[in-house]
C-alpha cells in the first residue's frame, strides 16, 4: 500500500530540492528588488554554517521538541509521497507544527512566546482549508489515499477550482511568506526579533531550517496533487504557483494576525465550502 | 574555506552612536551595495548572529547591554567596531558618561575608522572579520586555547 520508493525518495531528495527552491527563491527575490542576490546554494551554506556553530540551547527539552518537529515533518512528507492516507498526513503535519510551538514556549523569552502564539494562530488559520482540500479530493475520487487520488484520470483542479484557490491562499501562510509571515519570516528580521525561532541557535536552528525544506517539498507535492493526471502540466503548475508566492511575498507588507485569521477562514468558507456544495449539487463523486 | 565564512549573519547594535554610522551600515544592505551577495544577513537576533557590528562609544547605560548581547552570540564570533567612536570613543572620549571605545567592554577584532565610516570600508572590515572568524573556528582544533576576553573586559569595566 505504502510505496517505499516514494518514502525513500522523499527522505533523500527533499532536502536537496527544498534547499534549491529556497536558494532560487532568494535569487528571484533579490532580482525583484533590483539586487544581485546570494548564490543559489546559499541556503546550504547557511545550514552548513549553523551546524558548525556552538551548541547552545535554552534548555534540554527544547532540543527534544525540535527533533520531534523534524521527525514528524519527515513522517508527514514520507506518508504523503508514499501514497498514504491524506487525513493522517494532515494530522501528522499539525503534530509536527505543534512540536515547534512547544519548543518556542519552552524558552523563557517574551519574543519566543509571541512567536509561538502567532504560530498557533497560523495553524488555526490554515487548518480548515487543508481539511476542506482533503475532503474535496475525497468527494471527487472517493478515496483518502494519496496514491488513489494521484492516479485519478482527470485533473482534480477542474472539479476543485475554488478549493485550489483557497489552498494557494493558505500556502502563503505555510511557506512563511508576506503578508502572512506573522510568526517568523525570511525577511524583516527586526519586528519580533525572529518570532518562533528566536530562542533557537546553531545546530538546532539548522534543523528547523532543514525541516522547513522538507515542509516546502511536501506542500509543493500537495499542489502537484491538484494536477496529478498529467505530470508535465503538474510540474509547470507547481513552478508557477511558487513564482506567484514569491511575487506576493515581495509585493505585500505583513498584515496583523486578526486579518490572517479572519481572511483565511472567510476564504475557506466561501471558496472551499461553496466548491464542496457545487460538487454535491452537480452529483460528482 | 568552510561554510562559516560563506554565511556570516550580522547583529547590528547602536551603542550611543549619533546614528551616522548606523545609516552607513544599513546602506550596505541596500541594492547599491547588496551585501547579501556574500550571504550576509542582518539578523537582529544575537542567538543567530556570527558577526557583532557595533557603532558608537559605549556609555554607562548600555555597557551591560553590549556585554549581554556579546555573550548571547554562539561561538565562533567576531566583533567589528564601526566608526571612530566605536574604535576609540572619538571626540566623546573624555566625556564623563562615555566608556570610550567598544574594546573597553568586549574584545574587538576589527576596527573600521571613519566619521561616518563609508559602506565600502564597512564591507572591507566585514571581509577581514570573515578571515578572523575562520581562524577562531580552527583555533580549538590546532590546540591554541581560545581567547578568554571577558576577564579583561570586566577589568576595564571596573575602572
Amino acid at each position: 500500500m505504502i510505496s517505499f520508493v516514494g518514502v525513500l525518495a522523499f527522505i533523500l531528495l527533499a532536502p536537496v530540492i527544498g534547499g534549491l527552491v529556497a536558494g532560487i527563491d532568494r535569487k528571484i527575490t533579490a532580482h525583484m528588488q533590483g539586487r544581485v542576490g546570494p548564490p543559489v546554494l546559499q541556503p546550504f551554506y547557511d545550514v552548513g554554517k549553523l551546524f558548525e556553530k556552538e551548541k547552545t540551547v535554552a534548555n534540554d527539552t527544547q532540543r527534544f521538541y525540535v527533533i520531534s518537529y523534524f521527525v514528524f515533518m519527515i513522517f508527514t512528507g514520507a506518508l504523503f509521497f508514499g501514497g498514504g492516507n491524506i487525513l493522517l498526513v494532515i494530522f501528522a503535519l499539525t503534530l509536527a507544527q505543534v512540536f515547534l510551538v512547544l519548543g518556542a514556549y519552552s524558552a523563557n523569552s517574551p519574543y519566543s512566546h509571541i512567536g509561538a502564539e502567532r504560530e498557533l494562530l497560523q495553524i488555526m488559520a490554515y487548518e480548515p482549508m487543508v481539511i476542506i482540500a482533503a475532503v474535496g479530493m475525497y468527494v471527487v475520487t472517493t478515496s483518502f489515499n494519496v496514491g488513489t487520488i494521484a492516479s485519478f484520470d482527470q485533473p482534480l483542479v477542474l472539479f476543485l477550482p475554488g478549493i485550489f484557490a483557497g489552498f494557494i491562499y493558505i500556502l502563503t501562510i505555510k511557506l512563511r511568506k508576506s503578508p502572512f509571515d506573522i510568526s517568523t519570516s525570511h525577511h524583516a528580521h527586526q519586528e519580533i526579533v525572529k518570532g518562533v525561532t528566536t530562542e533557537f541557535s546553531g545546530p538546532t536552528l539548522g534543523l528547523i531550517e532543514l525541516t522547513h525544506w522538507y515542509e516546502t517539498v511536501f506542500l509543493l507535492g500537495f499542489v502537484y496533487l491538484f494536477f496529478a493526471s498529467n505530470p508535465l502540466i503538474a510540474v509547470i503548475a507547481v513552478i508557477l504557483v511558487y513564482l506567484l508566492e514569491i511575487l506576493i511575498d515581495n509585493a505585500s507588507a505583513r498584515v496583523k494576525w486578526q486579518l490572517v485569521m479572519k481572511s483565511s477562514w472567510v476564504v475557506a468558507v466561501i471558496v472551499g465550502v461553496a466548491n464542496l456544495a457545487a460538487l454535491y449539487y452537480l452529483g460528482v463523486g | 574555506m568552510t561554510y562559516l565564512s560563506k554565511s556570516p549573519w550580522i547583529l547590528h547594535y547602536d551603542a550611543t552612536s549619533c546614528n551616522g554610522c548606523d545609516i552607513e551600515v544599513l546602506a550596505s544592505l541596500t541594492p547599491m551595495y547588496d551585501v547579501e551577495r556574500f550571504g550576509i544577513i542582518n539578523t537582529g537576533n544575537p542567538k543567530h548572529a556570527d558577526i557583532f557590528v557595533i557603532t558608537g562609544s559605549v556609555n554607562e547605560q548600555n555597557r551591560e547591554v553590549v556585554r549581554n548581547l556579546y555573550e548571547q552570540i554562539p561561538n565562533p564570533k567576531v566583533v567589528v567596531a564601526v566608526g571612530i567612536c566605536a574604535c576609540s570613543g572619538g571626540v566623546f572620549r573624555e566625556c564623563y558618561n562615555v566608556a570610550g571605545g567598544i574594546d573597553k567592554v568586549i574584545p574587538v577584532d576589527v576596527y573600521v575608522p571613519g566619521c561616518a565610516a563609508r559602506p565600502e570600508s564597512i564591507i572591507d572590515g566585514i571581509v577581514i572579520a570573515l578571515g578572523i572568524l575562520e581562524g577562531k573556528r580552527n583555533a580549538p582544533k590546532s590546540g591554541t586555547p581560545e581567547q578568554q576576553p571577558m576577564e579583561s573586559a570586566q577589568g576595564g569595566g571596573a575602572q
